[in-house]
């Protein structure tokens, strides 16, 4: 959109690159069914401006047809096997740039079970969970084993702090995350998007102790101190970089990110600790 | 650059680090802002906000770099004179947040206000929001600015113009294309919170707009002074256009203003 909508400026200067090893947690891509016209524009947009800050990998899920033919959080079966099959057709057309993450609803364990199998055997590299259930429903340990099986952490969709319920998504906040993670503790677990609205700082508290829950940094929140609280909280070894809808703000921390931490620290933010909980080789 | 949407002081609903005048400066040189307009962060919850004013003055001679935006309560008795203090201390704009201060944004108080700044030449300031409001405090109920509210300001009075913080694409196209053209040309939108890619927000209105309606803005320390330098550098923009947002349209404005 921006190169149609912008045409006849100037480009101006790239700015510089993020100068390590660079991996988004939590991109999404869109398809021909996911009932955006300008779908192709959406993702030529995220890898452009991943180009231009030096993104090397983006580690995408797809969340059905986003609401096209099924709810986004309550996705469909067919929807999500035609998501996670489109996705993996624009992984294998951008090697060594994008990597995907098996969409499953939990509310049907056996396509999960299989889309999760298939979505191995052809390269995905892990599971996205969003709010089809609450994170500590029994229907998420069938495919919390079988991910632990194919050695697969577990991204699950976050409301931060989730005061009551909001329409659309049955969503989850920390505690009941950190209850699943409790169940399956060989299993890493990525608590998504700390700047992805609601209120972030009770989350911190809750994450303290349940040492196999990462939290990623993505959304549109920007809050000053968020950061900071977030080192504290729980150390730089279990932090992951991530966008999700908004680049620009993933930019933006990470540019604070470099003053925060070490070189050594920002190195595990920016990609170590993916390529820790990730199936070896991943971002190879 | 001039950054327009700037604090000081600390916040009642949450701690907030580098809230003191020296951690603001030291925030605007790591992304090389110049001048920052700044108000008074706690006296926009006070009773009478004006009570802040006087600190932001003597603030604004002791660091020249930062120009003083007060708060201005039209509800309180001799509030024309706060805002003659304030063209007289040559601020480069007044704000008034009908949310936190409590007053109808159509209301006769807010009105009388937006023809006194129409008639005086001072920009009236008002924030759509101060932090999302998925994540504030339970006590923190002042509601957010309404589009409306913007466009009744600009039918209200034929010379006021107003700068709006934080808001979104949303928010700006249904006041932009909502209005007169010579209504819309009397506001001007900093870029705080509007996405940049991959939903391109701040390029679509830019190619549907133009740069000369947009202001260099970060909300610090409330939010990363780093986020709107993110956002320009990740759009494919001319210097040109480049240079009206990060300082030529509000220097243009402070020009008017002092004019």
């Amino acid at each position: 959109m921006a190169s149609r909508l912008t045409s006849g400026w100037t480009a101006g200067p790239v700015p510089d690159q993020i100068p390590v090893m660079l991996v988004d947690v939590h991109a999404h891509f869109f398809h021909d069914r996911s009932g955006r016209s300008h779908w192709r524009e959406l993702n030529a947009s995220r890898l452009r401006a991943g180009e231009r800050i030096g993104i090397h990998w983006h580690l995408a899920s797809s969340l059905g047809s986003w609401g096209h033919t099924s709810p986004t959080y309550f996705p469909s079966p067919p929807d999500l096997t035609y998501a996670n099959a489109h996705l993996r057709g624009l992984a294998a057309e951008h090697p060594g740039r994008i990597r995907g993450l098996v969409t499953v609803n939990p509310n049907f364990t056996a396509h999960a079970v299989a889309e999760l199998e298939q979505g191995s055997r052809e390269g995905m590299i892990g599971l996205k969970l969003a709010a089809s259930r609450r994170a500590d429903d029994s229907l998420l340990d069938p495919l919390c084993a079988a991910a632990g099986r194919l050695g697969f952490p577990v991204l699950h969709h976050i409301w931060q702090h989730r005061r009551r319920e909001w329409p659309g998504q049955e969503a989850s906040d920390a505690v009941e995350l950190c209850r699943l993670a409790a169940r399956h503790p060989g299993i890493h677990f990525i608590l998504a998007h700390l700047g992805g609205g609601g209120d972030w700082l009770p989350t911190l508290r809750v994450l303290r102790s349940q040492r196999n829950v990462l939290i990623d940094l993505s959304g549109s929140g920007v809050d000053g101190g968020m950061l900071e609280a977030a080192l504290a909280a729980v150390g730089p070894e279990r932090l992951l970089w991530g966008a999700d809808a908004t680049l620009c703000t993933g930019l933006a921390k990470l540019r604070v990110l470099e003053r925060l931490l070490s070189p050594a620290d920002f190195e595990l933010v920016s990609a170590g600790n993916a390529e820790r909980i990730f199936p070896r080789g991943s971002f190879r | 650059m001039i950054d327009v949407n700037v604090f000081v002081g600390a916040y009642p609903w949450r701690r907030v680090p580098g809230t003191a005048p020296e951690a603001v400066l030291a925030a605007m040189d790591r992304v090389g802002v110049e001048t920052a307009w700044v108000s008074h962060l706690p006296s926009l919850f006070w009773k009478d906000p004006a009570e802040g004013n006087p600190w932001l003055y003597d603030l604004a001679r002791r660091f020249p770099r930062l120009r003083p935006v007060p708060v201005i309560h039209p509800g309180l008795p001799d509030w024309e004179s706060d805002l003659a203090l304030a063209v007289d201390q040559q601020a480069p704009a007044v704000r008034a947040d009908p949310g936190q201060l409590g007053l109808a944004p159509l209301g006769a108080e807010l009105l009388q206000l937006v023809k006194a700044c129409g008639s005086s030449g001072i920009p009236l300031l008002s924030a759509v929001r101060l932090e999302d409001i998925r994540g504030r405090h339970p006590l923190d109920v002042a509601p957010e600015l309404a589009p409306w509210a913007v466009r009744g300001w600009l039918r209200h009075d034929a010379r006021v113009r107003v700068v709006i913080t934080q808001a979104d694409r949303g928010f700006i196209e249904e006041v932009h294309f909502g209005s007169t053209e010579a209504e819309a040309g009397r506001v001007w939108w900093d870029i705080s919170w509007i996405w940049g890619p991959p939903e391109e927000h701040l390029a679509l209105l830019l190619a549907t707009m133009g740069p000369k309606r947009f202001l260099f803005g970060s909300g610090q320390p409330l939010r990363l002074s780093e986020t709107p330098v993110a956002r320009l550098d990740l759009l494919e923009l001319s210097a040109e256009a480049r240079g009206l947002i990060e300082e030529g349209n509000a220097t243009s404005l402070t020009q008017r203003t002092r004019s």
